[in-house]
């Protein structure tokens, strides 16, 4: 897999719209499905553009592959739902505006769980995609065409979005790194709402060092987005091989119960790979993580029940026929999502309805209160926390599907992180039999800098990121 | 737990049209999540304050300056129904 420096010195050499074809025809001869929709033509005319004019942004002709719920001018996006089939975006999302100032090329939309519900990439309208490593098995999600695009060699970079593990899911099923930030750092403007309190839109890549260089295009503050805080992206100097006098935390409560041995494994020799380099190691008791998932499934589910009532047919999206206010509204709805977003608004509307809101969303929050606590408290000690990002390698399409619980389940070590807002980057650190294992480094608000510093000092010092699939 | 007569109550809080089959079909599923989430019992969470938001923001304000906004053509661009500059919705009796 080339990386962004590789990919520059060749746009040089050769030229930006050789690259973009290359990668064009990698698209059209996959099986993986990891693109919805494929900007052959715009693609193209922006690398000659390109080509003929020159351009001196940090990502300069290089191709990059976006995540179906994030908005682009005049490319369609559909959140891989049949609600929004057909929608063309009038505006730029603010990230994707950044990009195309730093002269990046966006070559697609990919695959994703129906409004980023899913860790599987399953519940898509447009069928699943399929894991590079093993096309039986899923590619995690609910950004699994986004890891899979870059798994597979389809695009050097991809941008996913983060609620409750989106990115670093299918990073560590897919065996690339993805980071999902501090809640603030990036604008959520033009990000389509599932649960807006806990999502993020993070980056892509084959390395730490290309998902440093992205994130450091797309950070930065938007007035458009009133969560958005006053801070540039500008990540790339912490990069540095040295993790002397690191403080690692661990976490036992996400060693726990239902962890692969394989994984435990992995992620343990990892640690202590970094000890041998410098670093120090400490337990940390975070006793609220079993709290976690069902605090979490409650606040996503209210909030999404609250930010999916805009699909209406009216201003965007499907419309079927017309017969009174809410009878076509309740018909286009009925029509046009799927069964997981279905059951989501469903238990959403019914946790905030009269009578039940204290006992499940003003629980939730409380228990959301505790455990941002026990982060607080773990980083007096520690600098970074090291855990694995998944409880398992990727499992077999159609495997959990059916059974929403067992699939919820394997967000358990993710979603802690959105509750509390840290930033944390998955990253691989091992196999198990041919499928890749990814670790996840969790730092304190806004210290993004400890987190890739570690991420690159492992990846400096072992060759897992290396293996192809 | 949720019966046949609740789903319906909030499918239409939802606006969310339920088949006999749906009905069928969701309520075993609704409740085994509703009752994995009855988990949430066991926290301790006396005196506890709820987080709604997790950085301390409140009130964010800007300059009162007028920007550029999409035009009518963009805004109606993606409707589905519209007549003479408007969005056209369905009657509301």
């Amino acid at each position: 897999m080339a990386s962004i420096n590789e990919l520059t010195e060749r746009i040089h050499a050769d030229s930006s719209e050789e690259i973009v074809a290359e990668y064009l025809e990698r698209i059209t001869n996959s099986r993986l499905n990891a693109f919805i929709t494929v900007s052959k033509e715009s693609a193209l005319l922006q690398a000659q553009e390109i080509d003929a004019k020159g351009h001196d942004g940090p990502l300069a002709g290089i191709p990059i592959a976006i995540k179906d719920n994030i908005s682009t001018k005049g490319i369609m996006t559909t959140c891989a739902s049949k609600i929004l089939t057909g929608y063309i975006p009038p505006y730029d999302a603010h990230v994707i505006e950044k990009l195309k100032n730093a002269g990046a090329i966006i070559i697609g939309k990919t695959n994703m769980d129906e409004f980023a519900m899913g860790s599987s990439t399953e519940t898509s309208f447009y069928g699943p995609t399929l894991n590079a490593w093993d096309m039986t098995r899923v590619p995690g999600g609910s950004s699994g065409g986004s890891a899979a695009a870059v798994a597979g060699g389809e695009a050097p970079l991809s941008l996913g979005s983060d609620t409750g593990g989106s990115v670093r899911c299918p990073a560590s099923f897919c065996g690339v790194v993805g980071l999902k930030p501090t809640y603030g750092v990036i604008s959520r403007y033009g990000l389509i709402s599932y649960a807006n309190s806990l999502e993020q839109i993070g980056p892509f890549a084959s390395s730490v060092r290309d998902v440093a260089t992205l994130f450091d295009v797309i950070a930065g503050h938007d007035p458009r987005d009133s969560t958005s805080v006053k801070r540039e992206g500008n990540y790339s100097p912490a990069l540095e091989n040295d993790v002397n006098g690191l403080k690692i935390g661990i976490p036992e409560e996400y060693f726990g119960e239902g962890i692969d041995r394989n994984v435990e494994k992995s992620v343990r020799d990892a640690i202590n790979t970094l000890e041998e380099l410098g670093a120090t190691s400490m337990e940390v008791k975070m006793p609220h993580t079993k709290y976690a998932l069902s605090a979490y499934y409650i606040i996503a589910m209210s909030e999404a029940s609250s930010n999916l009532a805009r699909f209406d047919g009216m201003r965007y999206g499907l419309r079927t026929e017309d017969h009174d206010w809410h009878t076509t509204f309740s018909h286009v709805r009925a029509d046009g999502f799927g069964d997981e977003v279905k059951r989501r608004i469903l238990l959403g509307t019914y946790a905030l309805s009269a009578g039940y809101l204290d006992k499940y969303y003003l629980k939730a929050l409380k228990i959301r209160t505790l455990i941002k606590q026990d982060f607080e408290r773990a980083f007096k000690d520690a600098d970074v926390l090291i855990a694995p990002t998944m409880p398992y390698p990727a499992f077999k399409i159609g495997e959990k599907i059916d059974d929403p619980i067992s699939l919820y389940l394997a967000d358990v070590e993710t979603v802690p992180i959105n509750l509390a807002g840290v930033p944390s980057i998955s990253l691989p650190c091992g196999f198990s039999g041919s499928l890749p294992i990814g670790m996840q480094v969790i730092g304190k608000h806004f210290d993004e800098a400890a987190i890739l510093r570690t991420a690159y000092t492992f990846e400096e010092n072992t060759d897992f990121h290396k293996e192809g699939s | 737990m949720i019966g046949k007569k609740d789903l319906e109550h909030i499918g239409w809080l939802a606006r969310l049209e339920l088949s006999e089959e749906d009905k069928e079909k969701y309520t075993p599923k609704l409740n085994s999540i509703l009752d994995y989430f009855g988990e949430i019992d066991k926290a301790d969470t006396e005196g506890v304050e709820p987080l709604y938001h997790v950085l301390p923001m409140n009130n964010v304000f800007r300059e009162d300056v007028p920007t550029r906004s999409l035009s009518q053509e963009e805004a109606l661009s993606n409707a589905p129904k519209n007549q003479d500059g408007f969005i056209k919705a369905p009657r509301m009796m």
